[in-house]
């Protein structure tokens, strides 16, 4: 029994390490050939217009919405304490250091990780990966290091695009809708975020961006290694790509919060 | 005596618990067209993805020209590599590419050539192969004889000197698929690579090809040319050709 255990726990943990193991070299090789000439100009373009520009609709929604609640529930706590004119701070300081970033990168691993994580997937299962490397093509640097530049390049635009957005569904549902002086709104904006504040975010976005990228590509390469084979093997790949990648935005937020305040 | 262009010496490969090849020793000269048979999962594609490295051996060597693969410098095998194509089953063409696109794919990745001239080139393989007015379409919106011969193109397009056809005819029409033998022996004849195919189209692969080994319960059964394979006492050999169970 308790070698049966330690058995089982033995293999779970090779299993981990080995994973570790093939994720690290997965993203030093994507890595590495981005300094790899050519430069790969085509798909970058492609991948940004589908990571970035087509995150465009679904970004503003989102940030329009986020913005809206964050003013509603500013409102309704601040007037307690007679500081709702404080608002526009604490609605461009909580979308700024916290939620821009974050809630950009779980939309985008929704639309755009999951998609990469199953392209790639049914890639692997159609044979099109060792297709390319018959081809001599290099399938990490051909799959995976344009969507690591591309990304790299949309996250913190879409971040900045929400913050914006977000600020302005913030003055929506204060200023508008609940009758906060518009003027005080966006001059506690101006006057109490700091350029500190926004390079944080961008880290953040930055720091996102690779993650995300890295799990959903790495998830969708690897798929002939995940419990199951042909669709169901794809399907759980992007599954896993998405919910590792929320949660690994969690954790990074944390653990960049906790270097920058 | 010939030295074999690329040579199995004792080669075994298992997946988990099933051991699929169980020392195979098999010869192939250059120039030549070799025609590996066999029945349904006997392992005659991992057989052929170990020369092409997409699968390595548990034991056993692969010997080019003699040398060991493994013992090669990496600069050889590279340029092994370079020379070696593959034409898969299932094609593995790119969907979301057109024809065109997946055909031009290895020379404009690898930089061959100069873009115009990647273009007349693939121009002429489209031309060739009687793809012509599809080579903006998708391989979704072709049937399943068309999808074979971009694999074709594509196989072909990088002037290979070995090339590695992986049931190269499946699912097509009887004419199709002597249209398929017709163009790999031309090809074979016009560019002198050297070719192994692993086939089900029995007899007619046998027109076309100059060597034939049959791999069954993991070795093979039988090496040899035509004429040999058709005088075969091996009751194996002669119950597979017949379509019955030995």
């Amino acid at each position: 029994m308790f070698t049966k255990f330690l058995e089982k726990t033995g293999e779970v943990t090779i299993r981990f390490l080995k994973s570790c193991g093939r994720l690290f070299l997965f993203f030093i090789t994507g890595l590495i050939n981005i300094f790899i000439l050519p430069v790969q100009f085509g798909k970058i373009l492609d991948h940004t217009w589908f990571i970035g520009a087509k995150s465009f609709f679904v970004i503003v929604l989102t940030a329009v919405f986020t913005g809206m609640v964050l003013g509603l529930q500013g409102y309704y706590s601040l007037v307690k304490f007679g500081s709702e004119a404080g608002l526009g701070a604490a609605v461009a300081m909580t979308l700024i250091r916290e939620l821009g970033p974050v809630l950009t990168a779980i939309m985008v691993t929704a639309r755009a990780g999951s998609a990469m994580a199953a392209e790639i997937g049914v890639m692997r299962i159609s044979e099109q990966i060792d297709a390319l490397k018959t081809m001599h093509i290099n399938p990490v640097r051909f799959l995976f290091t344009p969507r690591l530049i591309a990304s790299v390049i949309s996250f913190p635009l879409l971040t900045a695009l929400f913050n914006v957005i977000g600020i302005l569904g913030g003055y929506f549902s204060g200023s508008v809708l609940l009758g906060i002086n518009q003027y005080d709104y966006m001059d506690t904006v101006i006057k109490n975020v700091s350029i500190e504040d926004i390079n944080g975010g961008f880290l953040k976005s930055f720091i996102f961006s690779v993650v995300v990228t890295t799990i959903c590509c790495y998830r969708g390469y690897y798929t002939h290694l995940s419990s199951g084979f042909g669709a169901r093997g794809v399907s759980l790949s992007t599954t896993n790509a998405v919910v590792q990648s929320c949660v690994f935005i969690l954790i990074f937020d944390y653990i960049i919060t906790f270097f920058l305040v | 005596m010939t030295v074999p262009f690329i040579q199995f010496v004792n080669i075994r490969k298992s997946f988990e618990t099933q051991e699929v090849l169980k020392g195979i020793h098999l010869s192939i000269y250059s120039g030549e067209i070799t025609t590996i048979i066999g029945k349904s999962g006997t392992g005659k594609s991992v057989l052929l993805k170990h020369i092409i490295g997409l699968i390595h051996p548990d034991s056993g060597q692969i010997l080019i020209n003699g040398e060991s693969l493994h013992q090669l410098s990496a600069e050889k095998i590279k340029a092994f590599q370079k020379e070696l194509s593959y034409m898969f089953q299932d094609n593995a063409l790119f969907d979301s590419m057109t024809i065109y696109e997946n055909i031009a794919l290895p020379l404009l990745e690898n930089r061959y050539y100069p873009k115009n001239q990647v273009r007349d080139k693939v121009m002429n393989h489209i031309r060739e192969l009687g793809l012509l007015g599809s080579e903006e379409k998708f391989p979704a919106q072709v049937s399943g004889g068309m999808r074979k011969r971009v694999a074709l193109a594509r196989a072909l397009i990088t002037d290979p000197k070995i090339v590695l056809f992986d049931e190269p005819t499946t699912g097509l029409d009887p004419i199709r698929k002597k249209n398929v033998h017709t163009m790999i022996k031309e090809y074979q004849e016009k560019f002198e690579f050297t070719a192994v195919i692993v086939s089900h189209d029995i007899p007619d692969i046998f027109n076309i090809s100059q060597r034939i080994a049959m791999l069954d319960e993991g070795i093979i059964q039988f090496e040899g040319s035509k004429k040999d394979v058709l005088d075969s006492q091996s009751l194996i050999v002669n119950a597979f050709i017949k379509g019955e169970e030995a």
